[in-house]
C-alpha cells in the first residue's frame, strides 16, 4: 500500500512542451485562455490571456468541481464525465480530463463557439495525455524520483524553528 | 500528491484538517489567515452554508519559506465535519499529503471524535492511503473549556498508536514536542506502538494553531527529503 498520494514533478522542458501544445490550441480555437490544473487543485500552467481573477482559488475550485462531478457520474452509473461545460452570458468554461491526473480548463467568449473548442481540443488532449503519461512514468522510475530535498532535514528543521 | 515545479521552483503540498463538526477546523484556517503576512498567503475560500457550516471545504494557500531554492507552498483544506457530508469530505482527501485531526476536547464530544477518526481511517483506506505511515498529527482543541476531557483520556481514545512491526523501527523515539513522552515505545503488553504527534490548542485565540501547522508541514517536507 502506498504511503499516500505519490508526488510528481515536471521540468522546464516538460513545461515548454505543454505550453507549445496549448498555444497552438488557443491559436486554432480562438479561445481566450487555457489552464492546466492537477487533480489536487494545484495550478500547473496558464497560457493565453492572463486571468484577472485569483488563479489559485480558481484551480482549487476547478478540481473540486471535477471531483464532485466524477462522483455524480458514478451515482448515475457512468464511470466518469470526461468533460464539463459551464455556460455564462459572456464567458464560458470547458473542462476536460487529461490522463486521469490533470484537468484542462478552457475559458472562451463569443469570439468562438463550443463546437470549435471541442473540435480543436481533441488533438490537444491526446498530445497532452501522451506528455503527462510519460512524465508520470518517469517519476515512477526510481532513477528520476524527485529528490531535491534529499539530505535537507537540517534545513527543514531550521525553517520551522 | 505533492507537486514539484522545476520551472517555477516551487513545491506544492496539500494538507487537510479533518475532525468532527464544530471542532474548530475552519477556525484554525481563519487564524492562520489572520496572522501570516498577506504576501505569503492567498485568499481564504469558504464553501459554507448560510449558517457558516462548511458545506464542501475551506481553502487557504500559504507559503512557508524556501528550501534549497524552492518555495514551499502549502494548500490547507478543511472538510465538512457533519456526518451527513461524507461524500464531499472524502473528495477533499484525494491526493492529500498530510492530515491534521482536530479533536473537540469537550467530554460530550468524545463519541463524535471517535466517529470522525473512524471515518478518516475508512476514507483513507478507500483511496489506498496508509494513515499509519503518512504525515499525521492530532490537535486537541478547546483546551480552555471547563468541560475539556483530560489529555490522557483523549490520547487513549484517539491516539492509542499503530502497532510497529518492522524490527528496525522498534526503538524508543522521544516526542520532540513533549518532554518525557515518546512517539514510539513498547507498551506493557509487549507490542511496539507509534503514536501521532499531538498538540493542545485553543483555536479561537490561536494557541497551538501554528505549532500544529508547523509540525505537519515539517513531516510532509521530510517525506520528500
Amino acid at each position: 500500500m502506498p504511503v499516500g498520494a505519490a508526488s510528481w514533478s515536471f521540468t522546464e522542458d516538460d513545461l515548454g512542451a505543454i505550453m507549445r501544445s496549448l498555444q497552438q490550441f488557443l491559436y486554432d480555437s480562438n479561445a481566450r485562455c487555457a489552464m492546466l490544473v492537477d487533480r489536487s487543485g494545484q495550478l500547473v500552467a496558464t497560457v493565453g490571456e492572463q486571468p484577472r481573477f485569483d488563479a489559485t482559488s480558481f484551480a482549487t475550485l476547478t478540481a473540486a468541481d471535477f471531483s464532485a462531478n466524477d462522483q455524480l457520474a458514478r451515482l448515475i452509473g457512468e464511470t466518469e464525465f470526461s468533460s464539463l461545460f459551464h455556460q455564462g452570458e459572456q464567458e464560458s468554461m470547458y473542462l476536460v480530463d487529461i490522463a486521469r491526473r490533470v484537468i484542462l480548463v478552457i475559458l472562451f467568449d463569443n469570439r468562438t463557439t463550443l463546437g470549435l473548442v471541442r473540435l480543436k481540443v481533441k488533438g490537444t488532449v491526446e498530445e497532452l495525455a501522451r506528455l503527462f503519461t510519460a512524465m508520470f512514468q518517469r517519476d515512477r522510475d526510481s532513477m528520476h524520483q524527485p529528490n531535491i530535498l534529499a539530505g535537507a532535514e537540517d534545513e527543514i528543521d531550521r525553517l520551522f524553528q | 500528491m505533492s507537486m514539484i515545479n522545476y520551472a517555477a521552483r516551487e513545491i506544492s503540498c496539500k494538507i487537510v484538517y479533518y475532525g468532527p463538526g464544530l471542532g474548530g477546523k475552519t477556525t484554525n484556517l481563519e487564524h492562520v489567515y489572520g496572522r501570516v503576512q498577506p504576501n505569503t498567503r492567498g485568499k481564504l475560500i469558504s464553501l459554507a452554508t448560510e449558517t457558516e457550516r462548511t458545506l464542501f471545504f475551506d481553502f487557504l494557500p500559504v507559503d512557508l519559506g524556501t528550501i534549497r531554492g524552492f518555495k514551499t507552498r502549502f494548500h490547507l483544506y478543511t472538510v465538512p465535519g457533519q456526518v451527513y457530508y461524507n461524500a464531499s469530505r472524502k473528495l477533499i482527501l484525494k491526493s492529500v499529503d498530510g492530515i491534521v485531526f482536530v479533536a473537540d476536547s469537550q467530554v460530550e464530544r468524545m463519541e463524535a471524535n471517535q466517529e470522525a477518526m473512524q471515518n478518516l481511517y475508512e476514507n483513507m483506506l478507500e483511496y489506498g492511503y496508509d494513515l499509519s505511515t503518512m504525515p499525521f498529527v492530532i490537535q486537541y482543541n478547546k483546551r480552555d473549556l471547563p468541560n475539556a476531557a483530560p489529555l490522557k483520556e483523549l490520547q487513549a481514545a484517539l491516539n492509542p498508536g499503530f502497532e510497529v512491526f518492522e524490527s528496525q523501527k522498534q526503538r524508543i523515539a522521544p516526542d520532540p514536542y513533549h518532554a518525557g513522552e515518546n512517539l514510539i515505545e513498547q507498551i506493557p503488553t509487549g507490542e511496539w506502538v507509534e503514536r501521532a504527534p499531538y498538540f493542545e490548542a485553543v483555536a479561537v485565540t490561536g494557541d497551538g494553531v501554528f505549532d500544529t501547522l508547523k509540525a505537519v508541514s515539517k513531516l510532509v517536507l521530510k517525506t520528500l527529503a
